[in-house]
């Protein structure tokens, strides 16, 4: 018996008290993340009609717009990484950190080099850690984030795009890597390509728009080039606020999924903990026993002896 | 045609990039585009706008109330009698705190010529208290 039955005790109770802690985590997550759900639904009128007007802008004009323009020989790249600023989430960041190595890795075979952008303290953490350079970083929002630190990184992106090739800190493409938040359940890393444009569909979870609502004739003021130029840097922001909304809800989920395993854990290794620890006060006791027994014994013996 | 159409009331839609400030059916909107001033009554031709930093009235349908909001860019869509002004941020007049945005009026004014951000910021701040001011101007006349 190595360890004696007050330490196991002492152990019950150390569990007992992060479970405590791990449960709080939880419901603490689970009640944000109907927040954070909403926002994502406020946000989506907003979303919804820069499509739109973007959409029409696109059909009723062939305007070249540098932000839609493909390089044609892309050298440099920009990945913003969008990971949260805590921990104890599971694998919530380290999932999106390697679609990234994933996605860098194929950016890489096709001959471009890459220039990172940083959202959330883990992925600042992780970067640093392996003193691997990278070009700007933004933290401390990551599970409430709000327009301006979306429309901030957006200025970012897409003065880093709009630069000419051969300029310093020019990028070709602008890839985002976020976690698209599908159910409570699930949600997947995700890595899509966010510059050029290219004005195709609705954001997800739209449907699509009803026949009448297609492609009135609009009349553009002051001219359809510069309608475009006040549009897209704005779809550009509201894209990546879009992606901001959908990490923070995974980041939430995430957590308390991770929180609820690590509860149950908790659970488990307390049951265990009090049956070993009963186990070895039953030994105490029945090694009390044996020993006064032996020793009333030997006294008797001795008696019996001393008697003869 | 007019009243084939004109069944349908103007639907009016102010929407910032995180929430739907406000919504309904107006009689006419009045916005500030950057070519100048624009009113928007029913069967409006489709129109799409530039807005620049200004004040946003929309006249209520059925009523003598006035929404007033402040926009700070942004764009104006008119289809079918819907109209959507989209800006990153939209406050309505009554939302906004007069003295807080005078101190952020010289803050921005001061920083004139230090940097292109500044100048718009006094333009945001000044749409910002004008359509304050309109507001409280508003209840006081309805107020009698």
């Amino acid at each position: 018996m190595a360890v004696s039955l007050r330490e196991y005790r002492a152990r019950i109770k150390s569990t007992e008290s992060m479970k405590k802690i791990t449960r709080a985590m939880e419901l603490i997550a689970a009640s944000r993340i109907i927040k954070a759900q909403q926002r994502a639904q406020q946000a989506a009128p907003y979303a919804r009609e820069l499509t739109r007007a973007v959409s029409a802008v696109a059909t009723f004009s062939n305007v070249d717009h540098p932000l839609t323009k493909e390089e044609e020989n892309p050298k440099r790249a920009a990945v913003l990484v969008i990971t949260s600023d805590r921990g104890l989430a599971g694998a919530y960041s380290s999932s999106v950190l390697k679609e990234t190595e994933r996605l860098a890795e194929r950016l890489r075979d096709e001959g471009k080099e890459i220039d990172y952008f940083l959202a959330g303290r883990k992925a600042e953490a992780y970067f640093k850690f392996r003193s691997r350079p990278f070009i700007d970083s933004w933290t401390g929002f990551s599970d409430q984030p709000t327009y301006d630190k979306a429309a901030e990184i957006g200025r970012a992106l897409i003065e880093a795009f709009l630069k000419q090739q051969g300029e310093e800190g020019d990028v070709d493409e602008v890839h985002i890597v976020y976690t698209r938040f599908r159910s409570m359940l699930v949600q997947e890393p995700t890595a899509v390509r966010l510059l050029p444009l290219e004005v195709v569909e609705a954001p997800e979870g739209e449907a699509a728009p009803a026949a009448e609502d297609l492609l009135p004739l609009y009349e553009f003021e002051p001219s359809a080039a510069e309608v475009l130029d006040g549009l897209l840097p704005q779809y550009v922001q509201s894209r990546i606020f879009y992606s901001l909304l959908q990490a923070a809800a995974s980041e939430l989920a995430a957590r308390q999924k991770a929180m609820k395993a690590a509860t149950d854990n908790a659970d488990e290794l307390i049951k265990k903990l009090t049956r070993i620890a009963n186990q070895a006060r039953q030994a105490g006791i029945t090694q009390e026993i044996s020993e006064i027994v032996g020793g009333v014994n030997a006294l008797a013996d001795a008696q019996a002896a001393a008697n003869d | 045609m007019a009243t084939a159409a004109g069944s349908e009331a103007l639907h009016v839609e102010l929407v910032a990039a995180d929430r739907t400030v406000w919504s309904g059916d107006a009689a006419m909107v009045i916005a500030r585009t950057t070519e100048g001033d624009v009113g928007v009554l029913r069967d409006h031709a489709p129109v799409l706008s530039l807005l620049s930093e200004a004040v946003v009235e929309v006249q209520v349908e059925g009523t003598d109330d006035v929404v007033v909001a402040a926009v700070d860019g942004g764009f104006l869509s008119v289809a079918n009698n819907r109209v959507s002004i989209l800006s990153e941020h939209i406050e309505l007049g009554e939302e906004i705190h007069v003295e807080k945005v005078k101190a952020e009026l010289e803050e921005a004014r001061g920083l004139i010529g230090a940097n292109n951000e500044a100048e718009r910021r006094v333009r945001r701040a000044e749409a910002r208290l004008r359509a304050a001011e309109k507001v409280q101007s508003g209840s006081l006349s309805t107020g009698h």
